[in-house]
């Protein structure tokens, strides 16, 4: 178990250095996008148009946080469940994205993208939302603010704590770890 | 007959809205604790510390502890001789849900199932509630309230096994629930599981299930061993906090039956599984 410190946007030899399990503490811009983000992300791309942010490299946190008070960038911000991206994740990571933040588990296709195209999922900390907001400096709607909770954001983070769960080699922190502890 | 102020109600429930969903209750913040010190697993232990330091950040600064503040849940004791003056007893819940919600920063989670559009302009900020009323004795309303997260209820589950596939039958079926959930509901877990009456009370006897206060035994000495025996056998499946694998995957077993004599149709074995999350954020009133 490494703990890596990786500026965004990724590349090819970042994600590739890194093993299910390690531990990496993100800075940069990320952006936010939920399920109704992401269909739109996909027909955006299906039809040829220009995205809302460049896609090279970049890494989508999936949240859909709370309003803010006033004089805070964002309410509590911790990861949704990852599952219901599924659908949409490996055509992002066909056309640049490096890096997924969320919680529980993916399917076999978006690991496999994971693998062909070299990006990873990372596991923030879900229920820690208020610890996660203090490492997000800024934030900023670029997209699609009819959508409220689910608009898209530009976040700027530092040492934003992630683990990685699905690396470029086909490992699985949920199923390695689990068969590490379980008893028969 | 006793006089309720409906404003006195709405303030109630704004307040407990806001205190709840910010600070972690004593009995999960002591479980959280106990799960950091009994946690083998490295990755696991460093998602406990994190937990432990989110709750304090989140009282310090009054801000949400998770940003799933949930869909509001509420059950309501009303006392035979009380009435509520200046409006209906629904509808301050109804207001008070609102005002906690918006003036809270909280977030309004609740949508159109088909559209998934957010009707808070329209439906209200985060409503409607969930409530289920009862009726007893005395002056008195008692309310009891959760934020209940969508990622533990979506793996929550019911079902009516054949009278013969007994306790044992129970058991496993709740450890297939929490097995098939893995990483997906944020372990650890509590586990509420309803047993006996209908299809349906099954799954409402679940969720009330998850207001006892962790560490608290249940009455019934068999019951109390049963949800011991549960607790460890979940344990058993080594998924971990935020599933990354551990020992500690389940905080508490709660377990309520239908009252009196633990009883069900004689045809029917009606189980329910309704899954909490770390955050369980849950309060008590009485007005």
């Amino acid at each position: 178990m490494a703990e890596y410190r990786l500026k965004t946007p990724l590349t090819d030899e970042d994600v590739t250095k890194l093993k299910a399990g390690d531990i990496v503490y993100l800075s940069g811009t990320i952006y936010t996008a939920r399920d109704a983000a992401h269909k739109r992300l996909v027909d955006l791309i299906l039809s040829g148009e220009e995205l809302p942010f460049d896609l090279k490299g970049a890494v989508i946190y999936y949240v859909g946080p709370t309003p803010p008070k006033p004089g805070e960038p964002i309410g509590s911000a911790g990861p949704t469940t990852s599952y219901r991206m599924d659908s949409y994740a490996p055509i992002l990571i066909e056309h640049g994205q490096k890096g997924m933040i969320g919680k529980g588990k993916r399917n076999q296709d978006v690991k496999e993208a994971c693998k062909k195209y070299k990006a990873v999922y990372f596991g923030a900390t879900g229920g820690a939302g208020a610890l996660l907001a203090e490492r997000i400096k800024n934030a900023e709607i670029i997209a699609y603010p009819e959508l409220g909770p689910e608009a898209i954001r530009k976040l700027e983070v530092e040492d934003f704590p992630v683990v990685v769960v699905n690396d470029t080699y086909g490992n699985d922190l949920y199923e390695e770890g689990r068969k590490m502890w379980e008893e028969k | 007959m006793r006089t309720v102020q409906y404003n006195d109600i709405v303030n109630a429930i704004k307040e407990m809205i806001i205190y709840s969903t910010t600070h972690l209750s004593e009995d999960m913040l002591e479980a959280l604790k106990r799960a950091y010190e009994e946690e083998k697993s490295e990755v696991s232990r460093a998602v406990l510390a994190q937990l432990l330091e989110n709750a304090e950040i989140a009282a310090r600064d009054t801000k949400p502890l998770c940003q799933d503040t949930g869909l509001a849940i509420y059950f309501v004791k009303v006392g035979e001789d009380v009435k509520v003056e200046g409006g209906t007893l629904k509808e301050a819940i109804y207001e008070g849900t609102e005002k906690g919600y918006k003036e809270g920063y909280l977030r309004a989670s609740t949508c159109d199932c088909f559209t998934r559009a957010n009707l808070k302009d329209k439906v209200g900020y985060n409503l409607p509630p969930v409530i289920y009323f009862d009726i007893v004795p005395g002056d008195k309303i008692e309310i009891e309230y959760a934020a209940k997260g969508g990622g533990s209820e979506n793996v929550s589950r019911a079902t009516v096994l054949a009278p013969a596939q007994g306790k044992e039958g129970i058991k496993e079926f709740v450890k297939k629930v929490i097995s098939d959930a893995g990483p997906n509901p944020c372990p650890p877990l509590v586990v509420g599981v309803g047993i006996g009456g209908s299809f349906d009370y099954a799954a409402v006897m679940s969720k009330h299930a998850l207001f006892r206060s962790i560490g608290t035994k249940n009455p019934d000495p068999e019951l109390q061993e049963f949800e011991e025996e549960l607790k460890t056998e979940l344990n058993k499946l080594g998924i971990g906090a935020m599933g990354m694998g551990g020992t500690e995957t389940v905080l508490a077993v709660h377990i309520e039956m239908f009252q009196p004599g633990r009883m069900c149709h004689i045809a029917s074995l009606p189980v329910s599984v309704n899954v909490q999350c770390h955050s369980s954020r849950h309060a008590h009133i009485t007005i």
